[in-house]
């Protein structure tokens, strides 16, 4: 029987670009252009060579997001994945980590799987606990943060680096993967890719699709609550100097001053 | 006072500063009732007393360790079901974050990641946070059920406060899916000698410019005669030079030391993000136009081949 592989991916604003708070102090995506978070090419890549490496396999890409995520799902579309579903409605507007992971769960319940994979957090919320919390919410195992995965015989294998050791970590399908950006780079999209990923089907769910209520979710359905948000103070330039064979000498002085030294 | 429940990061009994951090925090905000759990969970008890626990909550079973993160929630669980706190700490940390996370699920409460300071509040603890790559500073606070925060390594200070410390054993019954996710091996990190990046009150970083794994030497001599950490870019990292587990940036570690030292790093997005809540920044680079000038309080613009040799051995003879 096929492998299905679903991958949580997520529409954020460039990181490189300005990013700021609108006035509901929700995420601004207008002033920023949008792209699909970096951290997610990683779960895409790691998808596309298990689907590879199985016998049959379908990725399916999965995001909640507003019309401009279908980007975010083209871009996976055109690295290889076969099919994808988009969660789209204006009651998600100010959705916080656990109404989005609630959408997540039912999508990926209504599409079935045998796989999940995310990236170990997106660029612009960055919390890194999506995957744990749809792994609760499915009540299936969490197999996560892995630098290394592979999928055999309905078993999930991995390498989880932590702070105080590396772990060798297993369990069986179904499950919840996220892979770090130590997983391996991932590929560029080909042109026949791209070109592919316009035929590609895409399919749109909205919350009555799905059976959640617009008070379960949205910014009046969050669990948080963000009461302010404040540009940080730019740095005041400090002293800088160049090099004329005293710098290292020059740097010390300074350290002595503030007592470092 | 309401109880306000800390979850406890050890290793074999060996409290990490991060968690005496949130018991500092935990005591603005009510009484620290403290959760250790695992081999040597009871040893916790005396230097958690020391820093403000009025209780330790412990337990210990094989299978905290030989499974992935779901017994220590059904224990944090049991916990938080004893206790009934007002509010619930965890430490940063990957694992903490993922703890937290699916306690927060399963209690039907917000989650608030990564604070960096927190304060009592007239509707529960707000938390500051750090947005897109630190250049914006939230306000929030959970505002459905008993709040759940994590908090970052480095936002308060320890502080001693001798409470009871009275040490209770735990009572955890596992969740049919607690082992789900086995740990097959596990493979200590080895020890450098030199403190944790995140803890560390000085980090000196090595990026691009310290040009290949051989050259790290300067910037490891640097740290030692100032007792300090190393980090490294991304740059550094995905070139094989230093491990990732020194990594300062969006995808690695954020430090937030009291002194800085960046070593031939340019300063992009992905490396501020890391770094610039650090009190004092400091940084030598060949290139002037570096954008890692702008966040700078000292910079030296020169060969940091030149430079940090003669800074280490300038800080040596001083210290001498």
């Amino acid at each position: 029987m096929s492998l299905r592989i679903v991958v949580c991916v997520k529409y954020v604003p460039d990181a490189t670009g300005d990013r700021k708070f609108a006035d509901d102090l929700t995420v601004d995506r207008d002033d920023v252009d949008g792209l699909l978070s970096e951290l997610d090419e990683y779960a895409v890549e790691q998808a596309l060579q298990i689907a590879e490496e199985a016998d049959d396999a379908e990725v399916t890409v999965l995001t909640v997001g507003p019309e401009d995520a279908k980007d975010a799902l083209r871009k996976a579309l055109s690295m290889g994945a076969d099919k994808a579903v988009h969660v789209e409605d204006d009651d998600l507007h100010g959705t916080d980590v656990m109404g989005t992971s609630l959408v997540l769960a039912k999508a990926i319940e209504k599409t079935g799987y045998d796989v999940v994979i995310a990236g170990m957090a997106s660029t612009d919320g960055t919390m890194g606990v999506l995957p744990a919390i749809l792994a609760e919410r499915l009540g299936v195992p969490q197999v996560t943060l892995l630098s290394e995965v592979a999928i055999e015989d309905g078993v999930v294998k991995g390498r989880r680096d932590g702070d105080t050791a590396s772990e060798q970590l297993e369990a069986s399908l179904p499950a919840v993967v996220s892979v770090t950006d130590q997983s391996g780079e991932a590929r560029y999209p080909s042109f026949k890719g791209i070109m592919a990923a316009k035929k590609k089907p895409v399919e749109s769910l909205d919350l009555s699709d799905l059976d959640i209520e617009a008070e379960e979710v949205g910014l009046e359905g969050s669990w948080t609550t963000v009461d302010s948000a404040a540009e940080r103070p730019a740095r005041t330039k400090g002293t800088i100097v160049t090099d004329e064979g005293e710098g290292g000498k020059q740097l010390a002085e300074f350290l002595a001053s503030q007592k470092f030294i | 006072m309401a109880d306000i429940l800390v979850y406890v990061d050890h290793v074999d009994g060996a409290v990490r500063k991060p968690t005496l951090e949130l018991l500092t925090l935990a005591r603005r905000l009510g009484e620290p009732v403290a959760v250790a759990l695992g081999t040597g969970a009871a040893d916790t008890a005396a230097t958690l007393a020391e820093h403000g626990a009025v209780k330790v909550l412990t337990a210990d079973a094989a299978d905290f360790a030989d499974y992935l993160v779901v017994p220590k929630v059904d224990a944090l669980q049991a916990a938080y079901e004893a206790v009934s706190p007002a509010a619930v700490l965890v430490p940063s940390s990957a694992e903490g974050k993922e703890i937290a996370a699916r306690l927060a699920v399963r209690i039907g409460s917000g989650i608030i990641t990564d604070a960096v300071d927190l304060e009592a509040g007239d509707e529960g603890p707000v938390a500051t946070q750090s947005a897109f790559a630190a250049s914006y500073t939230t306000k929030s606070r959970v505002s459905k059920g008993t709040p759940v925060i994590t908090v970052k390594p480095n936002s308060a200070p320890v502080e001693p406060a001798p409470a009871a410390g009275a040490v209770e054993a735990l009572a955890v019954s596992f969740s049919e899916k607690a082992h789900g996710t086995k740990v097959v091996a596990r493979t200590p990190r080895e020890s450098t000698g030199r403190p944790e990046l995140t803890e560390a009150a000085i980090v000196v970083s090595g990026g691009r410019g310290v040009n290949g794994a051989e050259n790290f030497g300067i910037i490891e001599a640097l740290a030692d005669s100032l007792g300090a950490a190393v980090g490294a870019s991304r740059a550094a990292v995905d070139a094989g030079w230093y491990p990732h587990s020194n990594q300062v940036g969006q995808t690695g570690k954020s430090v937030s030391p009291q002194l800085y030292i960046a070593s031939g790093i340019s300063g992009a997005i992905q490396h501020r993000a890391g770094m610039q809540t650090s009190k004092t920044i400091v940084a030598i680079n060949k290139d002037a136009e570096a954008p890692i000038f702008d966040l700078v309080d000292y910079g030296v613009v020169g060969d940091l081949f030149d430079v940090v040799p003669q800074l280490t051995a300038e800080i040596t003879s001083r210290k001498g």
